[in-house]
């Protein structure tokens, strides 16, 4: 077991290497000169130049990525051009409320998409079934940020139950907090649960056919017992690892649903970087991004162990 | 035919033993695939739409109005207009072509490239290991934040924001690809072919890349779908479509300040772009449904 996980840890920082040279070297493989292409159309030859120091672009390809890599390793994922802030500073103040955001997602996602996809293939067939089917494609199709107009239209202006924009720190107190993240959390998870819902189904549906189910029930166990303790615990693995995959669509919707509701986050931050061509806090929030995704899918594979105990490493 | 005393003799059978007349072509498939038919039938119609824009009452997208700005729907402005007096009619119409260009781009370059490199991994066991090892670091990179990374190194275009998704998603499907050759070239007729003297070149065009098509087909319509999101939210947050040219990405970017008091400004084209992804993944489950039977029991 200890062996396994650290046989994932090793082939993980491999992976974390790759993207490190691939989100560095991205601004060398475009074309032009990259401290021109930081600089932006509207630059002064001055601030070119400036950047250029910056950069080193004096020295060899492999010396600036050996510094850079070598920093990063140290949390110094350099200085940031617009704001002149080091970009580690920039990431940290923002990280509680995508933190936040990513977390009330998961759990509000899992506690009712599991339910549903059980629902819907104990019910398959039905007009129930036929229900969730149609919910899960219309949560693929309708893209996040118009899922977050709709509900802030609906539930923000028109009934006013819940604020339209912004984020309260945590020590502001619990709902002050929560209530800003509902709407948020509905908008960014409504892919998520899709997805989720789908693939709880489809393994619940392989899982009730077999012979066990029939004992249970023979012998008297209750539905739900049947359903929530002897079927789901054997269709998990899926579930798991669609939960831990489906982390990138919520990085990538996290970007979306802050812009719409003003959160002040990573994803603004990625966002505004992009627009300002900071290119230094750019790299960064790629690669914290990544280095979570990477890290909650290696969680999700040792949590398989805990899951189901035939699989042993 | 006369009937014994007492015998009670069943009314002859014939009717029910003949054969219900098979049903073919397009009959066929409405029956048995009506959601994939409506997709395809509003996908045509947005097809119809995006070659035909200019015919269809509209006016110049980028042409101003600034003394009609943000007005709601009327006879003369059908959808209204934007914050700076442009007929939403007009621009909504031409939007069209933005996200049915960038959604099939993608869907075929991605799917080409993907093919290639998933062949490559297949068939080259020298190749396969570096492949594998960039994919699995393309992939660790959320999608579309690897789109908005490749799109803040360039300028805003239509051809960057294809050639930025294509890249981002061409992982994943060469990914799909190297699996079914893994499958395919243990298949005992692979096997025959290397034995008669099939060179390898010939085998992986002749016998295995007609075998990935079936799936490959069906993940391209997920990736249309997927193309046609990212690019309304690169578009959307100003690193997609230039301004210039209308998107519904844009369009719902640019009425996104006075969203909260001329909600259609961003709810049209909203409106638009779902119906057009939720038709496509219509037709991308309707031919996942006929093309692989055995997914379609599942999921």
């Amino acid at each position: 077991m200890l062996g396994y996980i650290l046989r994932r840890l090793g082939s993980t920082v491999i992976v974390l290497v790759l993207v490190g040279l691939f989100v560095f070297s991205l601004l060398y493989i475009a074309p032009g000169d990259p401290a021109a292409i930081i600089a932006g159309d509207t630059a002064t030859p001055q601030d070119v130049e400036h950047i250029r120091q910056n950069l080193g672009l004096d020295q060899p390809f492999v010396v600036r990525f050996g510094k850079w890599g070598l920093g990063v390793i140290q949390g110094d994922l350099g200085r940031s051009i617009y704001a002149n802030l080091p970009v580690s500073t920039m990431i940290l103040e923002r990280l509680q409320p995508t933190v936040s955001l990513m977390v009330v997602t998961v759990l509000i996602s899992v506690l009712l998409a599991v339910p549903m996809g059980v629902l819907s293939a104990w019910q398959a067939g039905t007009w129930t079934d036929r229900g969730v089917t149609a919910l899960a494609v219309l949560g693929f199709s309708v893209p996040v940020f118009v899922v977050g107009y709709v509900l802030a239209y609906a539930f923000g202006l028109k009934l006013a139950w819940l604020p339209v924009q912004g984020y309260a720190p945590l020590r502001e107190g619990l709902w002050p907090w929560l209530q800003r993240l509902i709407l948020p959390a509905f908008t960014l998870g409504s892919v998520y649960i899709a997805l989720i819902a789908r693939i709880t189904r489809a393994s619940m549906l392989e899982v009730l056919q077999q012979d066990y189910i029939r004992a249970a029930r023979a012998k008297g166990v209750p539905t739900i017992a049947i359903l929530f303790i002897h079927a789901l615990k054997n269709a998990a693995v899926p579930i798991v690892t669609v939960i831990g995959l489906g982390v990138a669509l919520l990085i990538g919707g996290a970007v979306i649903t802050e812009s719409v509701f003003a959160i002040p986050g990573l994803g603004r931050l990625t966002v505004d970087a992009i627009l300002r061509r900071d290119y230094p806090v750019t790299q960064g929030v790629v690669l914290v991004f990544s280095f979570s995704y990477v890290m909650v899918n290696l969680l999700v594979d040792v949590i398989y162990t805990l899951v189901d105990p035939r699989i042993r490493y | 035919m006369e009937t014994p005393e007492g015998f009670a003799v069943a009314p002859p059978l014939g009717d029910l033993l003949l054969a219900s007349k098979p049903r073919h072509g397009f009959i066929r498939l409405v029956q048995r695939q009506p959601t994939m038919v409506l997709g395809a039938f509003v996908l045509l119609l947005l097809l119809l739409i995006a070659v035909l824009a200019p015919y269809l009452g509209t006016v110049d997208p980028l042409a101003l109005n600034p003394i009609a700005r943000a007005q709601p729907p009327s006879a003369e402005h059908w959808f209204g207009t934007d914050l700076i007096g442009r007929d939403l009619w007009s621009r909504v119409l031409y939007g069209a072509r933005i996200s049915l260009l960038v959604g099939f781009s993608v869907a075929i370059l991605a799917s080409a490239g993907g093919l290639v490199l998933g062949l490559v991994s297949g068939f080259i066991r020298a190749l396969d290991g570096i492949i594998m090892r960039m994919t699995d670091g393309l992939m660790s990179i959320p999608p579309i934040l690897l789109a908005i990374t490749l799109m803040s190194l360039t300028r805003a275009s239509v051809g960057n924001v294809i050639l930025a998704i294509s890249i981002a998603e061409v992982a994943r499907v060469s990914r799909l690809v190297r699996g079914v050759v893994l499958t395919l070239r243990e298949q005992a007729y692979v096997d025959a072919a290397t034995a008669a003297g099939t060179r390898r070149p010939m085998i992986m065009l002749r016998h295995i890349t007609p075998n990935t098509l079936a799936p490959l087909m069906v993940q391209a319509t997920y990736i249309c779908a997927s193309a046609m999101i990212v690019e309304a939210i690169l578009s959307f947050i100003g690193a997609g479509t230039p301004p210039t040219i209308p998107s519904w990405g844009n369009i719902m970017a640019e009425g996104r300040a006075l969203w909260q008091i001329k909600p259609f400004i961003v709810f049209i084209p909203a409106a638009f772009l779902s119906v057009t992804i939720l038709a496509v993944n219509l037709v991308g489950d309707g031919l996942r449904d006929m093309l692989d039977p055995r997914m379609a029991k599942t999921i």
